[in-house]
């Protein structure tokens, strides 16, 4: 599915979009409701102006559309890996779009995440793991690392990874593992307008991730762990 | 990986039970931590490695003899996680992880 | 003088904080380690490489925790996440002067990566939350294996960052630029590239760190007390928001063209800036008075 495409299926109302080779940008209707949209296609790399541009969006919704919901339909193969983004501290400027991301939450505004092609790493956690809910496409890939790269640095054999992998969600790149371990909320499939109409509509509440990542047994730890830490006496 | 478990009997006490745990060195490469703990196994001593490096039983026993014959604890339970540390390591972090858990504490 | 470079995460702690106030929460002996690391045939640590708890900072009461990166390089795990995450929800409870973050981590454990990736934006989130319930959040960065990946995202997300020269903070670290995109792109043997382009002094300069000091607990310590004495409530407003987004557009405007650390150095007047990485930290911070971004 490409940018275009996805649109106008989430839209069928009617959306203004600005496409700007990778970045697009604008608002959708549902039902009564504008959305303000934000998004990448072509598996970009998130640099440093990408990440700035993003952010001067979301504050601009912020300050010109108070409580408007905003929808992220990020495609990113990551943070851009170069020298130049690293000497200006790209991890200030994803720090920034998480911050102004936050701001938005903080200030009423529903913010929503759909994976819909792919998500890498540190483009996914200043983006749409940042969200309120994250949702994605059923077809669409989340990692960190694929298993062959992953196998060449911590020097594991392939094989082994590729067999653990089959019933472990906790490293293996797949959208299915981002679910069960609470990352993802749901998939969405058939009428995406009616998956987007439902989201906007449910509650939001704090992080729920680790609890239904315990629910759906694909992360046991994170949420015991952290209530201990939180409660145990000392 | 490799669990081995070693049991030391006829130790002598450690003044104080309620001693808090102690832990020293870090799991790295050539390295490993050392838990000691207060414990009550009617007068023996336990020691439990889990080890990165496989088929070195004999060396820890003999690292391990070498330790009790020194400090000869009783009614204590050492745990150890290791990523192959050389036996000259593991000696040092011994004695590190019994003096630190003699004075109360972390290194 | 001890080195905060060469110490464990567990000293580090205990130098940091008034001497005998630290208290662990799930400490080792509690075993709370990581349960997927065995399959892959990899030791786990009883704490999972982080050690998470309370104590008091020039007798104010802190929450603190502080990570190992000679366990895993510090990466975070399902476990190691969920400690820091715990650690800074219960700020939201007790309500300490200040949450201390003594970060060294190469980023998300690859062994557990999408436990990891997702732990990191919770510990992102419960950043975010315990700044807007009033509560400073400080980062100490000056460890052997820095300050990368979502860790570099996660500090930046705080009331400030303290680093010595050693402690290096970015999001790719150089050994993985260099394996994506070529030596050519970033040597990650160049040593002194390596520092002057993620090290302290550079951070400084640039504002991603608003303290430097010399590579010595105490001298941590000191910062640290310094940004609680003049502590002020986070803010996180629209406003604030904004006047960043200025400042980073500025960056970009400033020093987009700029090949190296040394040439945004010139760019703000700094005189001989090639000699800066020669510098002991007090004639450094003299020499760089008012020349900051």
């Amino acid at each position: 599915m490409d940018a275009n495409h996805l649109i106008n299926t989430l839209f069928p109302q009617g959306a203004e979009i600005d496409f700007d080779g990778e970045f697009f940008t604008g608002t959708g209707q549902v039902g009564d409701k504008i959305v303000a949209v934000l998004g990448t296609q072509g598996g970009v790399y998130i640099g440093v102006e990408l990440a700035h541009r993003m952010a001067g969006i979301v504050l601009d919704t912020v300050r010109n559309h108070p409580g408007r919901p905003i929808l992220l339909l990020v495609d990113t193969k990551g943070q851009r890996p170069s020298r130049r983004d690293e000497l200006l501290g790209i991890n200030g400027y994803m720090a920034h779009l998480a911050k102004c991301l936050d701001l938005a939450r903080r200030q009423g505004h529903r913010t929503i995440g759909l994976v819909w092609s792919q998500a890498v790493s540190g483009g996914f956690l200043a983006s749409s793991l940042l969200a309120d809910e994250c949702y994605a496409l059923p077809d669409a890939e989340v990692r960190v690392m694929n298993l062959p790269a992953m196998s060449r640095v911590t020097k594991i054999p392939l094989e082994r990874l590729e067999a653990l992998s089959l019933d472990n969600p906790v490293f293996a790149p797949g959208v299915e593992n981002y679910r069960r371990m609470g990352a993802i909320r749901d998939f969405w499939q058939g009428d995406l307008a009616a998956c987007l109409a439902t989201a906007l509509d449910s509650p939001t509440g704090p992080d729920r991730r680790r609890a239904h990542g315990l629910e759906r047994e694909g992360r046991l730890m994170a949420y015991k762990v952290a209530e201990r830490v939180r409660h145990d006496p000392v | 990986m490799e669990t081995l478990v070693f049991d030391y009997r006829d130790g002598k006490p450690v003044p104080a039970s309620n001693r808090p745990p102690a832990l020293v060195g870090v799991v790295g490469s050539g390295n490993l931590e050392v838990l000691v703990e207060a414990h009550d196994l009617s007068g023996a001593a336990r020691v439990e490695v889990v080890t990165a490096a496989t088929g070195f039983r004999p060396i820890w026993q003999a690292v391990l003899d070498d330790f009790f014959n020194r400090h000869a604890p009783s009614n204590i339970l050492i745990s150890i996680n290791d990523v192959g540390a050389t036996p000259a390591v593991v000696s040092l972090r011994l004695d590190q992880a019994m003096e630190a858990f003699k004075a109360g504490g972390a290194a | 003088m001890s080195s905060y470079y060469e110490a464990s995460a567990r000293e580090r702690l205990l130098g940091l904080l008034d001497e005998g106030s630290f208290q662990e929460i799930l400490p080792p002996s509690a075993r709370i380690s990581s349960p997927h690391l065995r399959q892959l045939d990899t030791p786990a640590a009883f704490d999972d490489g982080i050690i998470v708890g309370k104590g008091l900072l020039d007798g104010k009461p802190v929450l603190a925790a502080a990570q190992e990166g000679g366990f895993m390089g510090g990466a975070v795990g399902e476990v190691h996440g969920a400690k820091l995450t715990g650690l800074l929800e219960r700020a939201l409870d007790e309500k300490p002067a200040a949450v201390l973050l003594l970060v060294e981590s190469g980023g998300v454990r690859l062994h557990e990566a999408n436990a990891g990736l997702i732990a990191v934006s919770e510990i992102m989130r419960a950043i975010l939350a315990v700044r807007a319930a009033g509560i400073p959040v400080f980062v100490l960065d000056g460890g052997q294996f820095g300050c990368f990946g979502g860790m570099g995202i996660a500090s930046r997300l705080c009331d400030a960052v303290v680093m010595s020269e050693e402690g290096r903070l970015g999001l790719s670290g150089p050994e993985v630029i260099e394996t994506t995109m070529g030596v050519e792109e970033f040597d990650s043997r160049d040593r002194a590239l390596v520092w002057r382009t993620l090290g302290g002094k550079h951070r400084y300069l640039l504002g991603e760190a608003a303290g430097i000091v010399p590579d010595a607990i105490a001298a941590f310590r000191d910062a640290a007390i310094g940004l609680l004495r003049q502590a002020q409530a986070p803010d996180l407003s629209l406003a604030a928001m904004q006047a960043e987004h200025r400042r980073l557009a500025n960056r970009l405007e400033r020093f987009g063209q700029c090949r190296d650390a040394i040439d945004i150095w010139r760019s703000l007047g700094i005189e001989e800036p090639a000699g800066l990485p020669l510098l002991e930290i007090p004639e450094f911070v003299a020499r760089t008075q008012d020349r900051r971004a």
